[in-house]
């Protein structure tokens, strides 16, 4: 007896042991998605961050009359054509008197973007006065000069490692001991367009891109949607063929996203000519995908409205549509317009359909319109990450962060007005 | 009598308006329905035009794909190779190594949510896992070439063996991680859908928990969780960002995890990005390979969609 007893006891504990390690199991497996979830937004936000900053170099152009305008007259074509880009290493020589060989000519110019004359014919352009004159002023420093600040090229590797060689780093650091080097908030990345200098390249595009994406998506898919959410739920007899649309809505939520680009690609773009690459092609594209998760939100907001309501409409004398349009559509509203602002958010970061309509092409311009070539924000992450410059590594990382807050924004945006507008019956 | 007759006309009038209104509120649920034929018609269409130059049965059994057809027709090789076994088994492994990540962990984190968690660890915990789901798969791509890829390679060089720089495993892991939610939610549902009876009895004969959870709410949850994975292995297999960022694009008949495998979406996209003419076998070849991609992950929809809908009808 006493036997059996203490045997139980060995088992009990066993079983309590393996209660234990089954819990366990749960915690760890939570444990290891949230982990990896904050080890990849920690890696992108740590990779990101220093896109936000950039560097600039103080040099004290001579804006010379001779170079800039040579005839005299503040001609607005010979002010555009001059030689800008000769002024600002005029003056970066002029700082180290000792470089005379072309070759150190050429890697001291490598300090500076190569796109400082545009900003100095910018800056003359708005200010004629300038011309004659000697001033100081910021100029965008190149890729190389923007990794060295940013620690991303270390001088004690050997030189022949590195980027940038030991003249160069000498001559960073005289820049930087004189205070001619400044680190300021990168505007240029939010506010212009793509670029082949990682320095240069900014997302607006691309967010403009996204945007018009968006705005067709939503034009399309939000009326579509909750239409035939509204035929599905409050019209629909349940026949055949409404149980055949039901389930084809259902299958079509779950169809690869390349699927669809490759729908676009043979029906929009091959046989009904609608321009390529452009946010009118995505938008469509987007639309269909996003119909099923806009169809299903707002059938199951439309669910939740009583029926009291309908009766109470039908009751004094409403029709079926007036009832729908006048009274159980507004309550569902909350709920539907949830479900396409999730609806969007997905839209958003979706890459892969757009690739298939061309929306992957090195666009500069912003666009303007639906039918202009674009990009949209995740193609944008995809080719920047394509990118073999180390400088892209941070434009990539930085544009992913601008990303995730749209997205966090969208589906704060979704809660908010779920928690504000929802009406508990 | 003149009331009367206003009544009825404007009865008619109205009844004409709501015709209207129902006939637009049909069209748009059409919408889903012509998508659906959009997709198989312009899928089957390509497709037919490309197996009237390339066999079905090399398309299908064919175990070399180099899509390379040759811009003079003297040129080497200039057939080029359609045979899709080599994408299929690439898109197979990754999607493999993608549920061996998510199934545990997402089956375990449902577990642990749907039995053990207390409410407000559920409120925090749930919204964070669904996360996972909402970032945009680009950025599990650009993770997993950055972060994961050279990881594995670093440790698998350090451990001896031989890893290509684009591996197989580095995709899949990243897959798996993003499919964890999907899984876990699905299972969440079902998990929660078992009567508490059935625990309660299992309690009452002196079961622990974990006990109770393993013999009596698994067995009883297995149809939907077999669909919720189902759904999962659809989904990995039609993914396509994470593998083209992650995945290799050399078409390679092999098994091992380490080594840089391809797959039906990113030879999709590969065919397709960049200027080629509309007509050729290595454009059509990407619809026949969307067409399969189609089919399968249809497949896989319907079972799962299948299994779940009648588990559910089993305790309602």
């Amino acid at each position: 007896m006493t036997d059996l007893i203490t045997k139980s006891d060995g088992r009990l504990k066993g079983r309590h042991a393996g209660e234990r390690r089954f819990k366990a199991y749960g915690m760890i497996a939570i444990l290891i998605s949230l982990g990896f979830l904050a080890l990849m937004v920690s890696t992108i936000l740590y990779q990101g961050f220093p896109a936000f900053k950039r560097n600039l170099v103080g040099l004290d152009i001579n804006f010379d009359a001779v170079v800039i305008d040579p005839d005299g007259n503040r001609e607005s074509s010979a002010l555009r054509s001059a030689n800008y880009t000769k002024l600002a290493r005029a003056s970066l020589r002029g700082l180290f008197p000792d470089v005379k060989k072309r070759r150190d000519k050429r890697k001291l110019n490598n300090i500076l973007s190569s796109e400082v004359g545009y900003e100095l014919r910018a800056m003359v352009l708005a200010d004629h006065s300038l011309i004659g004159s000697t001033k100081r002023v910021w100029l965008s420093a190149s890729g190389e000069t923007e990794l060295y600040f940013k620690g991303y090229i270390s001088a004690d590797l050997p030189e022949d490692q590195r980027r940038l060689d030991n003249d160069q780093i000498g001559w960073l650091d005289t820049l930087a001991h004189d205070g001619r080097i400044q680190t300021r908030f990168n505007t240029p990345f939010l506010t212009s367009g793509d670029s082949r200098e990682p320095e240069l390249a900014g997302i607006l595009g691309a967010l403009l891109g996204s945007f018009l994406t968006l705005l067709v998506c939503f034009a399309l898919s939000f009326p579509i949607g909750t239409l035939a959410a509204i035929y599905l739920e409050e019209y629909a007899p349940k026949s055949r063929l409404n149980r055949l649309i039901e389930v084809n809505i259902n299958n079509l939520a779950a169809v690869p996203s390349i699927v669809f680009g490759l729908l676009g690609l043979a029906i929009l773009l091959n046989t009904f000519g609608l321009p390529r690459s452009t946010p009118l092609v995505g938008g469509m594209v987007l639309a269909l995908m996003t119909l099923p998760t806009i169809i299903i939100a707002s059938r199951a907001s439309l669910r939740a409205v009583p029926p009291s309501i309908r009766e109470a409409a039908m009751g004094i004398g409403a029709s079926k549509t007036q009832t729908t349009f006048h009274h159980v559509a507004p309550l569902a509203m909350p709920g539907m317009l949830t479900g396409a602002i999730i609806g969007m958010a997905q839209a958003l970061g979706e890459t892969a359909p757009l690739l298939m309509i061309g929306m992957v092409a090195f666009i500069v311009d912003l666009p303007t319109g639906i039918t202009d070539a674009a990009t949209a924000l995740p193609v944008q992450i995809f080719l920047w990450a394509d990118s073999p410059e180390r400088g892209f590594v941070e434009k990539t990382s930085a544009a992913i962060v601008v990303l995730l807050v749209f997205l966090i924004i969208m589906n704060l945006a979704a809660i908010v007005l779920r928690r504000k507008l929802e009406i508990r019956w | 009598m003149s009331t009367t007759l206003s009544i009825t006309r404007s009865g008619r009038r109205r009844n004409i308006g709501e015709l209207a209104i129902r006939a637009v509120l049909i069209a748009c649920s059409f919408a889903a329905v012509l998508t659906t034929v959009g997709i198989v018609f312009s899928l089957m269409f390509e497709a037919v035009r490309f197996f009237e130059q390339v066999a079905i049965t090399e398309f299908m059994f064919g175990l070399e794909w180099s899509p390379q057809t040759a811009i003079r027709s003297d040129q080497v090789g200039a057939s080029g190779a359609f045979g899709a076994i080599p994408l299929i088994t690439g898109t197979l492994l990754i999607s493999a190594i993608a549920m061996f990540v998510a199934a545990p962990l997402g089956l375990m984190s449902a577990i642990y949510l749907a039995e053990y968690s207390s409410s407000r660890m559920r409120n925090v915990v749930k919204p964070l896992l669904e996360m996972l789901a909402g970032i945009p798969t680009v950025v599990y791509g650009f993770f997993a070439a950055l972060v994961i890829a050279p990881f594995i390679r670093d440790a698998g060089t350090g451990a001896g063996f031989e890893v290509a720089s684009e591996s197989a495993l580095a995709a899949g892991l990243a897959m798996g991680i993003m499919i964890v939610p999907l899984v876990s939610s699905l299972s969440d549902d079902v998990i929660s859908a078992v009567p508490q009876s059935l625990r309660d009895a299992s309690y009452g004969l002196g079961a622990t928990q974990a006990e109770t959870i393993r013999k009596v709410v698994l067995p009883a949850a297995i149809p939907g969780i077999a669909g919720s994975i189902l759904l999962a292995t659809s989904r990995a297999i039609g993914e396509t960002m994470i593998v083209v960022m992650a995945a290799g694009l050399a078409a390679k008949l092999t098994l091992n995890p380490l080594d840089a495998v391809t797959t039906i979406t990113v030879q999709i996209v590969t065919l397709l990005t960049g200027d080629q003419e509309f007509d050729s076998a290595k454009t059509l070849a990407a619809f026949a390979l969307g067409l399969l991609l189609f089919v399968a992950t249809l497949i896989l929809n319907i079972i799962a969609l299948k299994i779940v809908e009648l588990f559910r009808e089993q305790y309602d």
